[in-house]
């Protein structure tokens, strides 16, 4: 594991989730958890050094969804930001690298989603090869049975859960993080990202073995996530739980598990993390998963200073 | 594609049409909006930070970064800041046509519409306009009440009082 | 910065109106290949991968890093995609950049792309929400009328987006990969070609073009083996405003001028019209040339037209703007911003071939985009910067 120039902590962190929001738009679900996750650690947007973003138009059923989100912030005078048609969790681990530079201590991260406006099953389908595959229309959930199978198939994994997704439709996180000195300013519990990588597999299903997680192995071995006290893992459906356990070498630690709205799941997990593990003196990991079967999974270690 | 009659070319493109359903959710403020629209008035939300009103609303003065609830009513008359004469065809639209940046009177940011009801060679910067709405019996919680903007026997604004609204 | 970053490789595909003999995935493998061909690497040699295009729904593929990783040599290492509208381009370059300089990765790609041909551009960008009325649509739509507002703030004389499509469109003649090669281009001709969105003229717009660029980035260790000499990057920065914001100057941004002066700051360099020695700018449409001299710091307001008029801004002029026949020559949307990075690094490098600026030292590349509330620069040179 490469070690940071720089030592980055959450400090703060905000979600909302709903079934189905009925009458906000992004910018109205936004502005309240933002505002919350600022207030917890007593910052305006004016301090943040760095903001970042991660939603997908897809979902929102428009281009430039991010563009109007940004609304929320208050980008004036105009602000250091990017965006990443990934989630947030993505977003965050290149808040990481930004902090490393030294220009700025801290950062905003958050995303968006709401996908309960189309049928995400559907939508997501159109991830796939655009020549070969996404005409055929292939849901997620059916891929998701034929990850399931596979791991029947292994004999690895004993009783393999049916595929029932468990994702919830809308809802946005934010999260703060602070470098160093800055972020023991902000908080008495600061949680530090001890590691993060991601790594992406081959989109076509023939060319992966289903039946395990080689780049959540690859990601956890790069994020150093070893002598693990709680998880806190981003799978969509129940039986990918065990691909990620089996992957991280997790079996006695609590396990902790939610979908999450698409596209913000994955910071949420680490923002959860972090609520959890905040003062303990705990060290956990959290995940974020994306792409068909698991295509694409980021792994993050975080230590819970203790109070 | 080149093809020959021993040896079919290589296929360079295929069609694969994509259809996904939609709902759209427009907001707490664009809904009042709209409701507002319905009612044949145009209505904007002051940000309680920066004074600045907002038209259409969005809940959110984007400056400040803070939600924004006060309504103002506006009365659909506004300046031309800046304009465009588009010289190619769109749907319902015969060239050319003006398209301009309009600052509502009372509203501190502008919204583009169409000028019609004058010569496109007519419209100026800082052109007086009001807006030309639907008959009262057409009246829906949508924007295209408001068919289009026309010029109004009004003096010109001076260019100081419209040139930083682009 | 913390670690230095070196451009080692410089990857472009011929740009086309339609490029119909490659796939997306072909399209992105050719740039990327020939950007490790000028490194001297390979596929395994690659550490981590960033791409970068516009909006998904231009071709109809959601979040295509997903379908593109095995295509580019992705799977097993980390991958990741931004999207920051018409200026991602140059924020993908940016974000790369700070995956060397914090010293998680050695040697990174970077690849953009847009497959125009195989989209529908026009139709993804004007998705009508419902309840907004019939809205005006396409690019030139909304930037013509903050043209005719430079024009208004200005005085300049009406020639000068003539002037500039035409400077531009002579040096697309001496860039093998540029798109629009109009050998008899002269101002009669972009003068007489139809106005579409007054005051803009057919020919002072950008083509719709299929194309990737790619580049390599590695830290300074491993740019000691390239083969070729290598850019080194002094400074690069991101700044967003807001879309729809009471106040905000469109014509000249607030975030352009910020996010010329940090890259500036960054680069040690106090006087920019002296000090560089060419730039790669963002220009989709002839007027934005003079608009951003200004927004730039390359001309004080009101005066960016006089670098047009008087020539400075050509091959032969003091500080030529885009050699390569920039977006107003090629532009595939999403790599548009990174091509202006690309050829920046090319100058520095002694690359460019026959739109060589000669003796480039100091070059800034530019994107920006959306309402032109999104700006990226960064800033390449061919020596070595401070520590």
């Amino acid at each position: 594991m490469k070690s940071f120039l720089r030592d980055v902590a959450i400090v703060a962190s905000a979600t909302f989730e709903t079934p189905s929001e009925p009458s906000r738009n992004e910018v109205e679900m936004l502005l309240p958890v933002i505002h919350d996750a600022l207030g917890q650690v007593g910052l305006s947007q004016g301090e943040i050094g760095f903001t970042v973003s991660g939603s997908s138009d897809y979902l929102q059923g428009y281009t430039f969804a991010f563009v109007g989100a940004l609304d929320a912030v208050g980008a004036w005078p105009p602000i250091r930001e990017s965006h990443l048609e990934m989630d947030g969790a993505f977003a965050l681990a290149e808040a990481v690298a930004y902090l490393q530079e030294g220009h700025v201590d801290t950062a905003l991260v958050y995303a968006f989603a709401r996908p309960s406006r189309g049928d995400l099953d559907r939508t997501l389908s159109v991830q796939l090869d655009p020549y070969t595959v996404a005409p055929l229309w292939p849901d997620a959930r059916g891929l998701a049975g034929l990850q399931a199978q596979a791991m029947r198939d292994s004999g690895r994994y004993g009783d393999v859960p049916d595929v029932t997704p468990t994702y919830v439709g809308d809802g946005v996180t934010a999260v703060i993080l602070a470098t160093g000195d800055r972020a023991r300013e902000l908080t008495k519990t600061p949680v530090w990202i001890r590691g993060i990588d991601h790594r992406i597999e081959a989109q076509m299903l023939g060319l992966r073995d289903l039946g395990s997680s080689a780049s959540t192995k690859l990601a956890g071995e790069g994020a150093g996530a070893t002598n693990i006290d709680e998880a806190y893992l981003h799978v969509l459906y129940p039986h990918q739980e065990l691909l990620v356990k089996d992957a991280l070498g997790l079996d006695r630690q609590p396990v902790n598990t939610a979908a999450g709205p698409m596209m913000v799941g994955g910071l949420e997990r680490l923002a959860t993390a972090a609520k959890s593990i905040a003062g303990t003196g705990k060290r956990a990991v959290a995940t974020a998963t994306s792409g068909a079967c698991m295509q694409q999974n980021l792994v993050a270690v975080l230590e819970g200073a203790a109070a | 594609m080149s093809e020959t009659a021993e040896a079919p070319g290589p296929v360079t493109i295929v069609e694969t049409p994509i259809h996904l359903d939609y709902k759209f959710t427009p907001g707490v403020a664009q809904s009042r909006f709209l409701r507002a629209l319905e009612r044949g008035e145009i209505t904007g939300q002051r940000c309680p930070k920066c004074q600045k009103v907002y038209v259409p609303p969005r809940g959110a003065c984007s400056m400040c970064g803070v939600a924004t609830d006060e309504e103002v009513k506006l009365s659909g008359k506004g300046t031309i800041t800046t304009f465009c004469v588009t010289q190619i065809p769109s749907p319902g639209l015969v060239p050319p046509y003006v398209t301009a940046w309009i600052r509502l009177d009372g509203s501190d940011i502008t919204s583009m519409f169409l000028i019609q009801e004058c010569d496109p060679a007519e419209v100026r910067l800082g052109m007086r306009v009001e807006a030309v709405w639907v008959e009262e019996s057409e009246l829906v919680p949508d924007l295209g009440n408001i068919k289009y903007f026309r010029p109004i026997d009004e003096p010109d604004a001076e260019y100081e009082t419209y040139k930083d609204y682009v | 910065m913390s670690n230095r970053v070196a451009v080692v490789g410089v990857g472009q595909t011929k740009y086309a109106a339609k490029r119909q003999d490659v796939s997306m995935a072909g399209l992105v493998r050719e740039a990327a290949k020939r950007a490790l061909d000028d490194a001297g690497m390979t596929w395994s040699d690659i550490d981590a991968v960033v791409i970068g295009k516009a909006p998904d729904m231009f071709e109809g593929v959601m979040m295509p890093e997903l379908y593109l990783a095995d295509a580019l040599g992705a799977v097993g290492k980390p991958m990741l995609r931004v999207h920051t509208a018409g200026s991602v381009g140059g924020s993908t370059g940016v974000m790369a950049t700070h995956l060397v300089s914090s010293g998680a990765h050695k040697r990174v790609l970077v690849v953009c792309y847009e497959k125009q041909s195989e989209s529908n551009a026009t139709w993804a960008l004007s998705i009508r929400l419902p309840f907004t009325g019939g809205s005006v649509t396409g690019a030139g739509g909304y930037f013509a009328p903050v043209i005719r507002a430079y024009m208004r703030r200005s005085g300049a004389p009406d020639d000068i987006g003539i002037k500039v499509s035409v400077k531009d469109r002579l040096n697309a003649l001496n860039n093998p990969y540029a798109h629009l090669k109009i050998p008899d281009i002269s101002e009669e001709m972009v003068r007489e070609s139809p106005m579409l969105w007054d005051p803009i003229r057919y020919l002072e717009t950008c083509p719709s073009s299929d194309g990737a660029c790619a580049v390599v980035l590695t830290d300074e260790d491993t740019a000691k083996g390239t083969p070729n000499p290598p850019a080194w990057v002094h400074g690069t920065a991101v700044r967003s405003e807001p879309t729809m914001g009471a106040g905000r100057d469109v014509v000249n941004p607030h975030a352009g001028r910020d996010c010329a002066k940090d890259v500036y700051a960054q680069a040690g360099v106090t006087d920019p019209r002296r000090e560089i020695d060419c730039a790669e700018i963002y220009v989709p449409f002839s007027w934005y040339e003079p608009m951003w001299m200004e927004n730039l710091g390359f001309a004080p307001e009101g005066e960016g037209w006089k670098m047009v008029d008087d020539g400075s801004t050509s091959m032969k002029g003091d500080l030529p703007i885009n050699p390569s026949g920039g977006v107003l020559s090629s532009n595939p949307i999403g790599a548009s911003g990174m091509c202006r990075f690309a050829e920046a690094a090319l100058q520095v490098r002694g690359m460019a071939g026959d739109h060589q600026v000669d003796g480039a030292k100091l070059a800034l590349g530019h994107a920006y985009g959306g309402g032109a509330q999104f700006f990226a620069m960064w800033m390449v040179g061919s020596e070595k910067p401070n520590a």
